[in-house]
């Protein structure tokens, strides 16, 4: 059965839009509870920190490379350098590295 | 809220920040185009779903299975799974709106929460001013929809050497807003090095790594946060922003 793309789209972009826009538009008040204060503090850590290792290493064309940028990404964030500076310092060193890894 | 100068100031400092954001989506978004093109989408639909959507991995599950011919429920539910996530960042970012934010800023800013941007947005100091996620938005939602857009159009890829130079720019910003707070924090460092390792062993124990990798991003985050949070609560007392 066909069905019709802009549906599709439609159910898409509802179902994401509900999943952000319902605790923002929600939760008005600071939250007391310490659990969920303290829980909602370390989720960006948490979840940053997954989706960025081991994904780093396996999207590049190779792991080296890849193991090259997190260190430096690392390093560079550590001195405190900014979001675009880091990203270019990963992006430059993947690139460069490849040139030799990858023939 | 007027337009003041302080707001417009936080504009432009969000088009800044948003530069990166906005390549690196373009260069994402293009291998999406490609996806986008064999499920059948015309380059209108294309850049349609991706103004509307702004998730990656959401997208690409969804239009993968549109492809395969899947039902609305099933895209429902998938994108349901795929983009779960965001309601825990929602959640978190709703803290760093004053309790005064009109209902038109959640709604607005509600529009493109995503990791990138929710990353930037979180590692500023205080309470978030609209202004700057909006200036951040203009950059990176551009970014994405004409990426899949040119995706579609030009059917193949960017040669590779460029898609994977581009492709951990993302990277770069995640650890650019993570780093710099487990230098001040050890408890942030070893909630950060924790996740590291968890992530490593879900993605290559068989168990874990049959999920999709939206859905072990739920399960760690859930799992490591409750953690971090039992072992290491916040001060009564503490601003949120403070460890």
């Amino acid at each position: 059965m066909k069905n019709n793309i802009y549906v599709y789209i439609a159910i898409m972009a509802l179902v994401t839009y509900a999943i952000r826009v319902i605790p923002l538009a929600f939760i008005r008040q600071e939250i007391k509870n310490n659990f969920i204060r303290s829980f909602l503090y370390y989720v960006p850590y948490v979840t940053l920190a997954v989706m960025t290792f081991p994904a780093i290493i396996n999207d590049t064309q190779n792991p080296i490379a890849g193991a090259l940028a997190l260190t430096v990404g690392i390093a560079a964030a550590w001195r405190g350098l900014s979001l675009f500076h880091v990203a270019c310092c990963c992006c430059a060193v993947v690139f460069v590295a490849e040139m030799i890894l990858v023939p | 809220m007027q337009f003041s100068s302080t707001n417009s100031q936080a504009y432009r400092e969000g088009l800044h920040d948003g530069i990166p954001i906005g390549l690196g989506y373009f260069a994402v978004a293009f291998s999406l185009g490609i996806i986008c093109r064999s499920s059948g989408f015309s380059v209108f639909q294309g850049f349609l779903a991706s103004f509307l959507n702004n998730t990656s991995a959401g997208e690409f599950a969804a239009i993968t299975l549109i492809g395969a011919g899947a039902s609305y429920l099933e895209i429902a539910m998938v994108t349901l799974i795929a983009n779960a996530r965001y309601l825990l960042m929602s959640c978190a970012l709703s803290q760093r709106f004053a309790s005064d934010t009109p209902m038109i800023h959640r709604l607005g800013v509600a529009f493109a929460v995503t990791d990138e941007l929710f990353g930037i947005a979180i590692a500023r100091p205080g309470m978030l001013n609209p202004w700057y996620y909006y200036g951040a938005m203009s950059m990176a939602i551009p970014g994405w929809s004409s990426g899949t857009a040119l995706g579609i159009i030009a059917g193949s890829q960017l040669p590779a050497r460029i898609v994977s130079a581009l492709s951990v720019a993302l990277f770069g910003m995640f650890l650019a807003v993570i780093i710099p707070p487990a230098r001040q924090s050890k408890v942030i460092l070893a909630v950060i090095l924790t996740s590291f390792a968890a992530s490593f062993i879900a993605s290559t124990w068989p168990a874990l790594a049959a999920f999709s990798s939206g859905t072990r991003t739920i399960i760690l985050t859930v799992a490591i946060s409750t953690m971090a949070a039992l072992l290491h609560p916040l001060k009564a007392d503490a601003q949120f922003e403070e460890a």
